[in-house]
């Protein structure tokens, strides 16, 4: 087990707000990582735009903190071109969920080796205090003065309903078990979906820690190899009950994406280790003079 | 036509609708015609649908090299009614026709030689009315004085693996043909006489495309993301063809913006991507080609321009996309734009593109069109004889900084998992490290450095081509696909004081640009687009006055002799 302090970056301006739940996010990912072993030499980061995707900021790794929403197409391919990295996608709901929602569709399809972590707290907080696609009915905004009507959007139930290989949801409130959770996610083979309840201290006086003790439960007796029950678990919210918390779904048949492709089939060696064939090259001109 | 045939090539048209064989009967001619030893072109015009509609492939078949298209039409092979009239701007006098009778009889204009050809009823005979495209390859073979045992050799390899019969069949078509074009021959009908060249058999017969895509594989190109669109398509398919054997990672993106950033993922991780795509879906990629100014990543795109705005002519050309390769991306940043003229040049630039980026930390583009990408002709085996891909990153030591402010502006790139450094990339302004900053002198020195890079591009920039060599008094300015075509109308225009300008880079351009130009009293910039784009570039960036515009933008491709018939109207 590593000394989690190997991702500490040393002394840094925070642009989070004081008791934001990224901070929470951020110590737990920092101890989840050490006590696997996570080398931070081998490890990116990958994130988009929006407070929660600053983390990386303030971690000691590889990152690459790309565009909003467009996090999981270079996680993606990150992880196809060097196996041996740990890439972890993260970012806001926002990010993932809304501007990145047709890449978070079609990552998920693909079962690449990556850990998706998705802050969510139910509002935009950088460009301050909209609705984000997880916003609850009824939640008012400067943007939405009566009230979201829209449908909030479900992640789970969406990952589930594709068949994402690692599906999980819990509440930064409950740090222990969130740590172990992301540690399975990280140590799963194949796409892990952790989606992360925070509160957002400035933007979001409705959906505060007190709120998610009081609307969230942790699942019990559960199978989360069975895919029916695990879906249904995930729509009880839209039914108007509590968010349940935990892994909801797991699926070990599914194949990752590196080794469907085969890209490590014959040759063990990341591409940056490898260059053109050149005799290769050479036969496949000649097929040319035919 | 008859045996006084005295052309040094023979422009061969074939037309009907999609699905009905076009393609079929062209790829066999290619291949039957280079195996005798004629040089041989194709390129093809074709309507957005699967099944349908009308569409062509114009060949030309000759002793000499040829590579550019002509409107002239010596053999036309109409393959079902309608085809005629889909041409009819083409043929003349000296056209002769060949199909079935009632293909044709209805839409043909007085004067013209027709040859009625039962081919459905031959292929009937033989066993199935299918058989009709080998029985036309084997007629047309005759005509061209290809060797019998040559059309043979080719049935049995392109019917290899089917069963017995359908080899056995097509070989009773294709001689068939054969007995049907020795008729013609010998009655005097139908008699190209075209003089093999020894130095066809051992060159190469590829697509603008595939050579694009040799271009990347010689590159070091390792990855592809893409999502199709014509006329990109074919490097996808390339790609994924030869992926495998070549260890290229290929997938299927979503949309253009997952491409755009999967390919600088890869980049990020040390391999090496490319993203093609046609203007609309580059589009989509512009946020993204800015993040890799951002990044100082490199990136190659690949852009094959077809007719907007929007959706436009899907399947046609054009160079419109000139400015938007050229301004793209919000922000300021460098970047260069490679645009190949024949098929040498897309396996050159391409390759070059994927060094030039990765020394320079810039996207590059090789920017091609639905021309060049869908057209095809003999050429020498590319040379690989120096391909050695050379990596520019650097393995990283602690404390490493990937955006280091040195003096020339580029800092050794690391990639993650080489060295005891961290690679921190950011889409926020960002310090040495990569972490976030609103320092505003850290900002101004940040802006500097990634222009400074500029400086390696132009020191880099391919130079203009220039025929001939000798001082001219007029020129002709053109880029990218056009150049065998202005080069053929050039030799048709027979005058000693018109030269030709040919620019396979656009941007940055060659310092030597305004001098090359300055010397000419006419400077005549031939591009296929409606606002001169090249020709507002060349004010801009090198103060040159071009004179005279030829500008086509109906979708087609620049032919031969339509270039004469405009030269002619300029220099009168």
């Amino acid at each position: 087990m590593l000394d989690e302090k190997v991702f500490y970056p040393g002394k840094l301006d925070i642009a989070w707000c004081p008791g934001c739940g990224n901070y929470g996010i951020l110590r737990v990912l920092q101890k989840a990582l050490a006590e696997l072993d996570i080398d931070p030499h081998n490890l990116v980061m990958v994130s988009g735009i929006g407070q929660a995707a600053k983390l990386p900021h303030y971690f000691n790794c590889h990152y690459f903190n790309g565009l909003h929403g467009r996090a999981l197409p270079a996680a993606f391919a990150i992880s196809a071109v060097n196996p041996n990295l740990t890439v972890i996608a993260e970012s806001g709901d926002g990010d993932m969920y809304g501007e990145g929602g047709n890449h978070f569709l079609h990552t998920i399809r693909r079962n690449p080796n990556i850990t998706n972590i998705v802050h969510n707290n139910m509002v935009y907080g950088l460009t301050k205090g909209q609705a984000s696609p997880t916003s609850q009915r009824g939640f008012k905004t400067p943007v939405q003065p009566a009230g979201v009507i829209n449908e909030p959007f479900n992640p789970l139930a969406v990952a589930i309903a594709l068949d994402a290989s690692f599906v999980a949801r819990t509440f930064i409130g409950e740090a222990e078990r969130t740590k172990e959770i992301l540690k399975q996610a990280i140590r799963h083979p194949g796409y892990a979906l952790v989606d992360i309840l925070q509160p957002c201290v400035t933007f979001n006086k409705v959906n505060t820690y007190q709120w998610f003790k009081e609307n969230t439960y942790w699942l019990e007796g559960h199978n989360p190899l069975d895919r029916r029950a695990a879906f249904s678990r995930a729509i009880e919210e839209s039914e108007g009950g509590k968010l349940p918390l935990g892994i909801f779904y797991i699926n070990p048949n599914k194949v990752p994406y590196n080794q469907a492709a085969g890209i490590y089939e014959t040759d063990a060696r990341p591409l940056f280790q490898r260059s053109v064939d050149l005799e290769k090259l050479k036969g496949l001109l000649q097929s040319y003079k035919e | 036509m008859n045996s006084a045939f005295d052309r040094k090539d023979c422009s061969v048209v074939l037309v009907g609708p999609a699905g009905m064989g076009i393609q079929t009967v062209e790829q066999a001619l290619v291949k039957v015609l280079k195996s005798a030893g004629y040089h041989i072109f194709a390129t093809k015009e074709y309507m957005s649908r699967v099944r349908g509609g009308m569409n062509s492939t114009s060949l030309r078949v000759g002793s000499v090299p040829v590579s550019a298209p002509v409107e002239r039409i010596d053999l036309l092979l109409v393959l079902a009614s309608g085809g005629v009239t889909h041409v009819s701007g083409r043929i003349s006098s000296s056209t002769v026709v060949l199909g079935e009778k009632e293909h044709f009889s209805q839409e043909m204009p007085s004067g013209i030689r027709t040859i009625d050809i039962p081919f459905e009823q031959i292929a009937s005979e033989i066993g199935n009315k299918l058989y009709s495209n080998t029985v036309a390859v084997g007629l047309l073979g005759a005509v061209f004085h290809v060797e019998e045992p040559i059309l043979e050799d080719f049935v049995q390899k392109r019917f290899a693996g089917k069963e017995p019969k359908v080899v056995e069949e097509n070989k009773k078509a294709i001689q068939a043909g054969f007995a049907q074009g020795l008729r013609l021959v010998q009655s005097g009908l139908l008699d190209i006489r075209l003089q093999p060249d020894p130095r066809v058999k051992n060159q190469i017969v590829m697509e603008g495309i595939e050579a694009v895509g040799f271009g990347a594989l010689a590159g070091g190109c390792n990855f592809i993301g893409a999502y199709p669109m014509s006329p990109s398509t074919g490097l996808l398919t390339f790609l994924a063809k030869h992926g495998k054997r070549f260890g290229v990672v290929v997938e299927q993106a979503e949309d253009e913006i997952a491409a755009i950033n999967m390919a600088l993922g890869a980049w990020y991780a040390g391999a090496r991507g490319i993203a093609s795509t046609s203007g609309g879906g580059f589009a989509l990629m512009a946020e993204g080609f800015s993040l890799a100014g951002m990044l100082e990543s490199p990136l190659v795109i690949h852009l094959a321009q077809r007719p907007g705005p929007a959706t436009g002519l899907p399947t046609r050309t054009e160079q419109a996309d000139l400015d938007l390769a050229l301004y793209a991306g919000h922000g300021e940043f460098p970047r260069a734009i490679l645009a190949p003229g024949n098929l040498q040049q897309a396996f050159e630039l391409t390759r070059h593109a994927f060094d030039l980026a990765d020394r320079c930390q810039v996207p590059v583009f090789v920017l091609t069109d639905q021309y060049l990408a869908d057209t095809y002709y003999n050429t020498e085996p590319f040379d690989l004889s120096d391909v050695q891909v050379k990596h520019h990153f650097v393995e990283t030591q602690e404390g490493y900084l990937r955006f280091a402010l040195t003096e020339s502006g580029l800092s050794p790139r690391g990639i993650p998992g080489f060295g005891r450094g961290f690679v921190a990339v950011d889409s926020d302004e960002h310090d040495e490290f990569g972490r976030i900053t609103e320092d505003l002198s850290l900002r101004t020195r940040m802006v500097e450095k990634r222009r400074a890079k500029e400086k390696f591009l132009i020191e880099e920039a391919i130079a203009p081509t220039v025929w001939p060599a000798s001082k001219k008094e007029h020129l002709v300015v053109c880029w990218g696909s056009t150049l065998p075509i202005v080069q053929e109308a050039l030799e048709v225009l027979g005058r000693e004081d018109v030269g030709l300008v040919h620019f396979p880079q656009v941007f940055p351009l060659h310092p030597s640009t305004a001098a090359i130009l300055a010397q000419a009293r006419t400077r005549i910039c031939l591009e296929g687009n409606a606002g001169g784009q090249f020709a507002r570039l060349l004010k801009a960036y090198a103060d040159v006055e071009i004179t005279h515009r030829i500008l086509k933008y109906n979708g087609a491709a620049f032919t031969v002799e339509e270039i004469v018939r405009r030269l002619k109207e300029i220099l009168k």
